[in-house]
């Protein structure tokens, strides 16, 4: 066949490296996992860190013990539902709580711009006592640093844990079987949309609220149950997508979900409409996933449903022997698709 | 090409219809969205809105013509005798 | 959801991809152009529910992949400045120019917003009098209203810290050129549901006389793509070709008046280079002489550049229809969405990336039945 020359394909160099860190590092998605892997997991090898978990396990002196830490730098600082001292208690708290750990003693550290508000500390510091109390959690050491204006976003916050395991379990993606099910804690999507409400240049008027809460309690009522729990893992950055790919990107398995029993508000389906989000990979603060053999998974729904924050919780999918490594999902319509990580933040879009 | 979401107008302000704006609700979330285009819309209308914008009144009575469409070429398929898989070489 | 949930209806997919199956005789290419279309239908499996005899091809629909990368290059360069607040859709944010994308230009510091609207970028032009705000103009017909009349509004009150880099395309000219072009397969089109909304489908009745091919206006959701796709091969199957409009709770045939009216008074037709197809004549938008103060180019006075492409890039051939991307050999291999080659495979509209993200392990069986098209 003739070729036209008046269609030339065409395409740009390749951009292959990155020399300076992107926002796009931080988005929980495929870029963070190449950061993480790159620059932090090679520099530090050892068995603990190569978990790879939200926690690490630790077993000093016979206690088993969990340990974690998590830093906040959220913007605003104030959104509908909580603010940047809400996430960061409840943020470390349920990392450990994802080990089925009973969290026990905090540090926070924080690190404050010059000129930052007084009262807006205050503030801080009061949600953070009223989520610690919540908690059950001590605050027990911490650390204060001031930066030069226009050096900091207002606040940082680094919060580290200490939990304390009390069952005899592996919950890790390790212990992650075919035929197990996938129990999901509520609805998703809530707390990436509550902050973005209140960014410049994205803004609407909404009474939705972030649904940043603490998981301790509901996890160790399923484990006192004697719910032989498999995995756990909270959705934050990247949502029930990037949750699910992370657990089962290193295992044999593949997860398997079902779209249309998802819960999802409508006013938070609205905003992400609006934006061209797909709710899948839009952060939440107060939900889980939990997965469990089959037997056991309508007890503790049954659980999870009497407990306020498992209210809408629903079995999402399961664990099958498909193509390993991968998340899939049966789409409204009925047919499955592969679900990935995005390689950076999810971009609001208008194609 | 092209994000457009239907939404409902809860109330309309401004009198120059260049810059006359509506509060519309998309399932809960409300937006200022222009309604230069629509000189037309009133409340409760659902408009189709694009980058803050309404493109269009949606008509609630076409909203309907895909499924009755579905149901005319159901009925079609059952008076007809056709034998599918009847084709001719072209 | 009003007026959405009910279009993604299992069961009315089903119904609709049985009757498809009991209509169709024979194998058919169909194109549709819009970035909105490719999306659900990867992101739904719908080409999954279509008898195999039907082909799917997605056109060059994304005003983000089918902008020039020397209009890229010239968003960056303006980004970079010290005085400049850049505001743009997502979509741009991650294409490449010639060695960064706007994404990292952010990271070394310039002041790039993503916006939801064109009218949020003229307040930050009202809030910040000491910088100068671009807004990048970048989409089909649908956005053309909005983007004049943030134009319109900065002339009417003075807002002479604002301008916008426009890179407007319009539809009808690319379906012309993919029709023209001696290696077209395409037989039948679906036309962009919000296009025509504001433009309505006049400008189709002569194409789909002059090249005899069915053209349907459709929507977005999986319902009418799906009734879109089922009137397009009724047409096809009976040898007629006309204009029909499956989305008709949003499209009248003479479009939106008022819309028209503001593009017509804020821009005018121009020739427009298409990335991975060349210039297509009367086939983009830029401002009128009234509004050329507010030309983001001409007030930043930056030259033009010719910017050599890699030929490994199969760009060009998949926004006309020729190639599916996973008969590029680079696709999932040296092209993925981390280090994309080209612009299909960075916006999330880009054929290549939707295929990566949802069908990655779809392998060549569909392309092979193409090979069969009667002509």
């Amino acid at each position: 066949m003739k070729r036209d020359a008046e269609f030339m394909p065409s395409c740009p160099i390749p951009i292959t490296e990155y020399p300076h860190v992107l926002m796009a590092h931080g988005g929980g998605g495929r870029l963070m996992h190449q950061l993480i892997e790159k620059v932090f997991l090679s520099s530090f090898d050892n068995p603990i860190l190569a978990t790879r978990h939200d926690s690490a396990t630790i077993n000093p002196g016979g206690s088993r013990l969990a340990f974690t830490t998590d830093s906040y730098v959220v913007q605003p600082l104030f959104f509908p539902g909580g603010d940047i001292g809400t996430l960061a208690i409840n943020g470390t708290v349920n990392d450990l709580a994802m080990s089925g750990a009973r969290p026990l003693f905090l540090s926070a550290a924080f690190i404050i711009e010059e000129g930052f508000s007084m009262e807006s500390l205050w503030r801080i510091a009061q949600s953070m006592r009223k989520a610690a109390s919540e908690a059950r959690v001590e605050l027990v050491t911490g650390d204060t640093k001031v930066v030069d204006h226009g050096k900091g976003d207002g606040v940082f916050v680094n919060t580290a844990g200490i939990g304390r395991i009390e069952h005899s379990l592996v919950i890790a993606p390790s212990s992650v079987r075919p035929g197990d099910s996938i129990l999901l804690s509520g609805d998703i999507g809530r707390h990436g949309i509550a902050v973005m409400a209140a960014r410049e240049g994205l803004a609407f008027e909404t009474t939705i609220e972030s649904d940043c809460a603490p998981l301790a309690d509901l996890v160790i009522q399923l484990l006192e149950a004697g719910i032989e729990i498999h995995c756990l893992r909270d959705l934050t950055r990247g949502g029930l997508a990037s949750a699910l790919v992370e657990i089962v990107e290193d295992t044999r398995y593949c997860i398997h979900l079902n779209e249309s029993v998802i819960p999802i508000h409508e006013d938070v389906q609205g905003a992400c409409e609006i934006l061209g989000l797909d709710p899948l990979y839009v952060a939440n603060e107060g939900r889980f996933v939990c997965i469990l053999p089959k037997a056991d998974a309508q007890r503790a729904l049954h659980l999870m449903r009497s407990h306020s924050i498992g209210a809408e919780a629903v079995v999402a999918g399961d664990v099958t022997d498909g193509s390993p490594g991968r998340v899939t999902m049966t789409s409204r319509i009925g047919v499955e698709r592969i679900v990935d990580m995005l390689s950076g933040e999810q971009l609001p879009r208008i194609c | 090409m092209c994000l457009a979401v239907p939404g409902k107008i809860l109330s309309i302000s401004g009198d120059d219809p260049l810059t006359r704006t509506g509060r519309v609700s998309f399932g809960g979330i409300i937006k200022e969205v222009n309604l230069a285009c629509v000189p037309e819309a009133s409340v409760d209308d659902y408009v189709i809105v694009h980058v803050g914008f309404a493109i269009s009144t949606l008509d609630e009575k076409e909203a309907e013509q895909v499924f009755e469409y579905l149901r005319e070429i159901g009925e079609l398929e059952q008076l007809e005798d056709k034998t599918p898989g009847c084709t001719e070489q072209a | 959801m009003k007026y959405i949930d009910e279009y993604r209806d299992a069961e009315g997919a089903r119904s609709y991809a049985a009757a498809l199956a009991k209509i169709t005789t024979r194998p058919w290419t169909i194109m549709e152009i819009c970035g909105g279309q490719t999306h659900t239908i990867v992101r739904y499996g719908l080409d999954e529910l279509l008898p195999p005899t039907i082909t799917l091809v997605h056109g060059p629909g994304c005003p983000v992949c089918v902008t020039p990368v020397e209009l890229i290059e010239k968003a960056i360069q303006i980004a970079a400045r010290g005085e400049v607040i850049f505001c743009s859709f997502g979509d741009m944010l991650r294409v490449p120019g010639l060695n960064r994308d706007l994404l990292s230009v952010k990271a070394t510091g310039g002041d790039v917003r993503i916006v939801y609207s064109p009218l949020d970028a003229l307040q930050i032009a009202r809030d910040n009098p000491g910088k100068q705000v671009v807004f990048f103009a970048v989409g089909f017909e649908t956005t053309a209203p909005a983007n004049a009349m943030a134009v319109f509004q900065a002339k009417r009150q003075g807002i002479t810290n604002f301008s916008l880099l426009v890179s407007h395309v319009l539809v009808p000219p690319a379906m012309e050129a993919i029709l023209s072009s001696p290696r077209n397969l395409v037989r039948g089109f679906l036309a962009a549901g919000h296009v025509c909304t504001v433009m309505g489908y006049t400008e189709y009745e002569p194409i789909a006389r002059n090249y005899h091919v069915p053209i349907v206006v459709t929507g977005f959701e999986p319902l009418d793509i799906l009734q879109g796709i089922t009137m397009c091969v009724r047409q096809l199957e009976e040898g007629r070709s006309e204009v029909e409009n499956q989305y008709t709770r949003s499209v009248r045939r003479e479009g939106n008046r008022p819309a028209q009216d503001l593009i017509r008074e804020v821009f005018e037709i121009t020739p427009r280079r298409w990335r991975g197809i060349g210039e297509i004549a009367a086939s983009g938008l830029k401002l009128t002489a009234p509004y050329a103060e507010f030309d983001a180019e001409a007030r930043f006075g930056l030259a033009n550049q010719h910017i050599d492409e890699s030929p490994e890039c199969r760009s060009g051939l998949i926004l006309q229809g020729i190639l599916k991307p996973f008969e590029c050999a680079a696709f999932g291999a040296r092209c993925t969405p981390e280090h994309p080659l080209g612009a299909t495979m960075v916006s999330s509209e880009g054929a290549c990336a939707a295929y990566y993200r949802y069908r990655r392990d779809q392998r060549a069986t569909t392309a092979a039945i193409g090979e069969g098209e009667d002509r």
